[in-house]
């Protein structure tokens, strides 16, 4: 009975699905239905996200084949000449040339940096929120966290490129790079306060908020029990974090690192404003301009218009492609691991 | 044991240096965008619409609330049904693959939405930039977050009510109708809230398929842009004079307040629901 010990699983709602479906009305019928099309659509608009993607992304993945993942150029060629050139039967403007290396680079270049350093501070920011705040001032900082979570990414931007980014520029980047000397990509001209590392460092404040709320939450399920008896053993208050409560939220802190890391990879308008829209090369240092697929649409997608061939339109529709790949496949990557850690380790049953 | 407690006091002071630097950029932000826009404060900025790179911001807070509320009409029902679905209709393997698709689309990058329903329903259907292709636009990013919220809501109602409702010879639909959503409608109403914010607060997935004008919103919904608050920070910043950098800072600060506004908005639907539904409670 296989149907019985589902059923069982989900307790709640066996005594009312296992009603007959003779006599079901047509209202509950027409409930039912509607129900479903409201539930069919996230699995409808990615079906259709991921179709629209590749049909346009076809005439740029025969023309530019292999070499779109690891050439450093982005050129439209000349739109207003009759030349043209065709390769693998799709035509393209003469001197047409897609190679979206400086973009796939710059989008996992920034998130890499959000990511080192805004989880870190995230989590230590919940620790100290969660066992070393005082009550009334624990309730402030954590509506403070939440609207946080609520800024527009424009206004991030606005922050970065009129205070943060010439802030580091001036006093801090000149203090990193001389540093140069042991690690090369430290060293060299800092620039404006507009490059790869400003934009990862918008990006790191932004996934901060998402990261430390979760891990705020997280923390609070933890059993009382079990940290005292910690405690008890003769732990100090660190480690008894260390050993007791931090294991015992692991899994659930990953995957709110990686729901981190997914929302910096596709993030557009901040990174937009403070990555100095370095379109055709990756940067030479840490501080130099980068611009990512997400900023990259946007930039872009203006003078692509003009482009009689489509071809432009259908090159940043491959860099779409491979956006939404990066990010589907960390998604599917991140389930996989927070369900195979989360057997052993999520409290869910809360009493002890 | 000594060494011990200097790693324990070690420690912490890390955690609160990692609290401050969570702090100190909050408040930066939001001062900044406070003073800067100070000098600009007045009703002449809420009453007149944008021109070159000044005039007053009457046309994008209107817009941002005409697409609010669209949203709302469009979103609400989708992600609220979806959500019913999951938690009551649903078999537990169907529930699974929607229940992921639905992760998945969440996690879809916001300009790639921009971007699909740019080409698709602006240049194919000839739309061109229009206040419904936004709107779809925006609705693809939150149902997921009002699906999920929906679901969770409804998955803490208690069992035994739902048993009494079958019990009294009520149907699944007015069960859920009569019963279960009452019970489950605070939480509801803050996945709405959430999804609004969004939806406010975007911009990648509105460029390419609101546009912006410098006009009043109007009735059409299609083959006309509409303006709004978050364009108007990006686009202003990013102009030389100081003049717009005024107007950008100013949007920026009526962003902010709409948010409080929206979490105040949250809170106190959040207390009314929970005691009206607190008449239910076992």
């Amino acid at each position: 009975m296989a149907v019985q010990s589902k059923n069982l699983t989900r307790s709640g709602r066996s005594a009312v699905r296992s009603k007959g479906t003779s006599d079901v009305s047509l209202g509950d019928r027409l409930v039912r239905w509607l129900a479903l099309l409201g539930a069919a659509f996230p699995l409808v608009a990615v079906v259709f996200i991921v179709a629209v993607l590749l049909i346009n992304a076809f005439p740029s993945i025969l023309f530019n084949g292999w070499g779109f993942l690891y050439h450093q150029s982005w050129a439209f060629g000349n739109f207003y000449g009759n030349a043209t050139v065709t390769r693998n039967g799709v035509t393209a403007p003469a001197g047409a040339s897609y190679g979206a290396l400086p973009f796939i680079g710059g989008t996992l270049l920034s998130s890499v940096i959000a990511f080192l350093v805004g989880v870190p501070i995230a989590i230590g920011a919940a620790l100290m929120l969660a066992e070393k705040t005082p009550g009334p001032l624990r309730r402030q900082l954590s509506f403070f966290l939440e609207l946080l979570a609520g800024i527009p990414s424009v206004i991030y931007g606005l922050w970065g490129l009129i205070v943060l980014g010439p802030f580091l520029s001036k006093s801090v980047y000149p203090v990193l790079s001389k540093l140069g000397g042991i690690i090369p990509w430290l060293g060299g001209p800092v620039g404006s306060g507009q490059g790869l590392l400003t934009a990862g460092l918008v990006l790191a404040v932004m996934i901060i908020p998402i990261v430390a709320t979760t891990t705020r939450d997280l923390l609070a399920q933890v059993p009382t029990l079990p940290r005292e008896g910690a405690l008890a053993l003769g732990l100090t208050s660190w480690e008894s974090v260390r050993y007791v409560s931090l294991p015992w939220v692991r899994s659930g802190i990953v995957g709110a690192a990686i729901l981190g890391w997914v929302r910096a990879l596709g993030e557009t308008m901040a990174v937009l404003i403070v990555s100095g829209n370095g379109a055709n090369a990756l940067p030479a240092n840490i501080y130099g301009p980068v611009s990512t697929i997400a900023a990259a649409i946007v930039a872009l997608l203006d003078s692509a218009e003009s482009d009689p061939t489509r071809l432009a339109v259908s090159a940043l529709a491959e860099a779409g492609l491979i956006l939404m790949g990066i990010t589907l496949v960390t998604n599917i990557l991140a389930r996989f691991l927070v369900r195979r850690v989360s057997v052993t380790n999520l409290p869910i049953g809360r009493g002890i | 044991m000594r060494r011990q407690h200097a790693v324990d006091i070690f420690m912490w002071v890390l955690c609160g240096i990692a609290l401050a630097l969570v702090i100190l950029p909050a408040v930066d932000i939001i001062l900044d965008v406070l003073i800067h826009s100070a000098g600009s404060w007045s009703l002449g900025l809420l009453t007149t619409t944008t021109f070159g790179e000044g005039g007053g911001l009457l046309n994008a807070w209107t817009g941002t609330l005409v697409l609010m509320f669209l949203l709302f009409l469009l979103a609400a029902p989708i992600g609220v049904l979806g959500g019913i679905y999951l938690a009551e209709y649903s078999s537990l393997r169907g529930a699974r693959i929607l229940r992921f698709a639905s992760e998945m689309l969440a996690g879809v990058p916001s300009i790639v939405v921009g971007y699909v329903i740019y080409l698709v329903f602006v240049i194919v259907f000839g739309w061109s930039f229009s206040v419904l292709a936004g709107v779809l636009a925006l609705t693809i990013m939150v149902t997921p977050y009002i699906m999920k919220s929906t679901e969770a809501a409804l998955n803490q109602v208690p069992s035994n009510l739902r048993e009494g409702g079958s019990a009294l010879g009520l149907s699944h639909s007015l069960t859920i109708r009569r019963i279960l959503l009452p019970i489950a409608l605070p939480g509801i109403l803050n996945g709405l809230v959430v999804a609004e914010a969004i939806g406010m607060g975007e911009t990648a997935p509105l460029i390419y398929t609101a546009g912006w004008s410098n006009s009043l919103p109007t009735l059409q919904l299609i083959h006309q842009p509409i303006g709004y608050l978050t364009y108007a920070v990006w686009t202003y910043i990013n102009q030389p004079s100081a003049q717009a950098h005024q107007l950008a800072y100013s949007a920026a600060a009526l962003l902010l307040i709409f948010l409080l506004l929206l979490i105040g908005l949250s809170r106190w639907v959040g207390t009314r629901a929970s005691r009206y539904t607190s008449r239910f409670q076992v």
